[in-house]
């Protein structure tokens, strides 16, 4: 695939596909394959609104490699505490355009549903994603994905990447 | 001592085992939550604010709390460190609406009364009524009239305020052996925020820090921390009060990952496990003792958090008797190189409300809170450790937890159906 040659309506197909597939694979509980939608030296982060507005680093979630993401996705299979839960992810308003050194930077909008044993579907972040995306491997992945979740005032944990 | 209607919290009595038991009403029973908020947080306490470097110049404030109520932290023109309670004298109006920034005055939105930056009223709208009719009557002193204001006291940086005017200096409300560990953490050097979370945990909050006062369920339920020796019972450890029981210190130090004696105990010690990108876990030693870990509770809403290089302040706003806002600020130091900031920013993933480890907590305290709802009279168990309160150099005790419990029914006057056994004041 060469993104240079794409016309801008199907360089945003294919944003999107790549979009939707991560949204799949962690509404299906599929956690091993959400790093492998990312290159090796592939960066994840959740940031809250207002520390990006206040240029402050600080992080929810902070993966700087696709081995850091593994080392999330054991921890969450093997060493952490939480309840059953499910997440239903609608991403919508995409907007992509070839950036620099021939990677796509797209912007989006996420809901993300979180479903609790004993309790409703309940809303658990709104906010965006910023994307840079390159061609790995013949494919469309991950260079960096930056969450900018909206309430810093979280309802209680989050577990799963947004 | 705060204002409100007195609460009928005082109809309970502890349970007769005293101070190794915690009833469950004390989690749940809104009488009893209405008497914390005039007795603990309206009280002789220093409740913790905000850091100074929130609020560097004269005019910038900060939107914070002491207990539920919302307070303005501020800093005045002259560079004097003040709180108001975010409450208009007029119409009670929470007047302050953002969550920080900078004024010269508050100007309520309602009637635009005017207040100078320590809360004391310059001006009301037609005051003096329109052509002679209306207006405030004409002995309406606006001296009497000026925002509710707390004391303040600043230590190292780091910004205290009570209602009281009884609450002992600061670092006599603290005691020689919580200042250290405090002085420890705020050297003197000029602190840099890293940034903010806030998570609103369906607990008490006394569940929070109740929490950060029992080191045997760090060394159970955090698999990421017993796995990776981050704290781990067999482990050199302490536990140390102060001499009122309020506040305590946990302590430890950082081993490997070998198993031991006593790892077999530990159903999440996991000796196989190995991290892919291992710079998660890459601390430094940057304090002068050999301590790598120090979790302390000041009493009544803050914990102080030193694990490996990841450091920060959380700041407990209690929301009604089941729900609880974590106010997180992690923070480095001015003179920290980039590396240091780049390992504080990466340890920071095991903190917070998608921490390795702070996520059990938010989780377990949930279940806690479900666990406490409808237990009546019954009472939780602290007996780990003894049934008194004093210091330890192990880890398997829950003496920190009882030394809260005695100094709790002590503030809240909340006497022992039969004193059997509160005899323990060994100080």
């Amino acid at each position: 695939m060469n993104i240079a040659e794409l016309d801008p309506r199907e360089l945003r197909f294919h944003v999107e596909d790549l979009l939707y597939e991560y949204a799949q694979i962690l509404d299906d509980g599929a956690l091993e394959g959400w790093p492998e939608l990312f290159i090796e030296q592939g960066s994840y982060e959740i940031v809250a609104r207002e520390n990006v507005e206040r240029g402050l680093r600080l992080a929810l979630m902070r993966c700087e490699s696709k081995a850091m993401m593994q080392d999330r996705v054991t921890a969450l299979r093997e060493a952490s505490f939480f309840s059953p839960r499910f997440t239903r992810h609608a991403i919508s308003n995409t907007r992509a355009h070839l950036g620099s050194e021939g990677a796509v930077l797209a912007r989006s909008n996420f809901v993300v549903f979180q479903t609790l044993v004993d309790d409703g579907t309940r809303i658990l972040s709104t906010g965006r994603y910023l994307d840079r995306i390159v061609v790995d491997g013949g494919r469309l992945r991950f260079a960096e994905k930056r969450c900018v979740y909206d309430s810093t005032l979280i309802p209680n944990t989050i577990a799963h990447p947004l | 001592m705060l204002d409100g209607p007195v609460s009928k919290g005082d109809q309970r009595s502890w349970p007769a085992a005293g101070i190794c038991r915690a009833p469950y009403w004390i989690y749940e029973d809104p009488a009893i939550y209405l008497r914390e908020q005039q007795r603990i947080f309206g009280g002789a306490a220093w409740s913790y604010v905000g850091l100074e470097v929130e609020v560097p110049r004269p005019g910038d404030f900060k939107r914070t709390f002491v207990g539920e109520q919302s307070v303005v932290l501020v800093r005045d023109a002259h560079g004097e460190l003040g709180a108001v309670v975010n409450r208009c004298a007029h119409r009670g109006i929470e007047f302050c609406r953002s969550e920080r920034g900078h004024a010269k005055r508050f100007v309520c939105p309602y009637h635009q009364w005017v207040y100078d930056l320590r809360g004391n009223l310059l001006g009301v709208p037609f005051r003096r009524g329109m052509r002679g009719r209306g207006g405030m009557p004409d002995d309406f002193a606006p001296a009497e009239n000026s925002l509710q204001k707390l004391r303040v006291e600043s230590h190292r940086g780091v910004v205290f305020a009570t209602y009281d005017e009884r609450t002992p200096p600061f670092a006599e409300y603290l005691g020689a052996s919580m200042l250290h560990y405090f002085e420890r953490l705020f050297d003197g050097r000029q602190l840099v925020v890293l940034g903010n979370s806030r998570q609103l945990i369906p607990c008490n909050w006394k569940l929070v820090l109740e929490n950060s006062k029992d080191p045997y369920h760090a060394t159970l339920l955090h698999t990421f921390l017993v796995t990776f020796g981050l704290f781990r019972a067999d482990q050199k450890s302490e536990v140390r009060l102060d001499p009122t029981g309020r506040h305590a210190a946990l302590t430890s130090r950082r081993g490997d990952q070998s198993p031991s004696e006593h790892t077999a105990e530990m159903m999440s010690f996991k000796s196989s496990y190995k991290l892919h990108d291992p710079r998660l876990l890459d601390p430094v030693k940057e304090f002068p003792d050999d301590t790598t870990v120090v979790m302390q509770t000041l009493f009544p809403n803050l914990i102080l958090q030193q694990q490996s290089n990841t450091l920060a302040l959380r700041q407990i706003v209690p929301r009604g008797p089941s729900e609880t806002e974590l106010i997180w600020t992690f923070f480095g130091y001015e003179g920290d190189d980039e590396a240091m900031t780049e390992r504080r920013l990466r340890q920071a993933n095991l903190m917070g409300p998608a921490g390795l480890v702070s996520l059990d907590d938010g989780e377990v305290l949930k279940a806690a809170q479900e666990g406490a709802r409808l237990a009546g009279e019954r009472a939780a168990l602290a007996e780990m450790g003894g049934r008194t309160w004093e210091d330890s150099d192990y880890m398997v005790t829950e003496a920190a937890l009882r030394g809260f419990y005695q100094y709790y029914q002590k503030v809240m006057e909340l006497p022992a159906e039969r004193c059997r056994e509160v005899a323990h004041e060994h100080r």
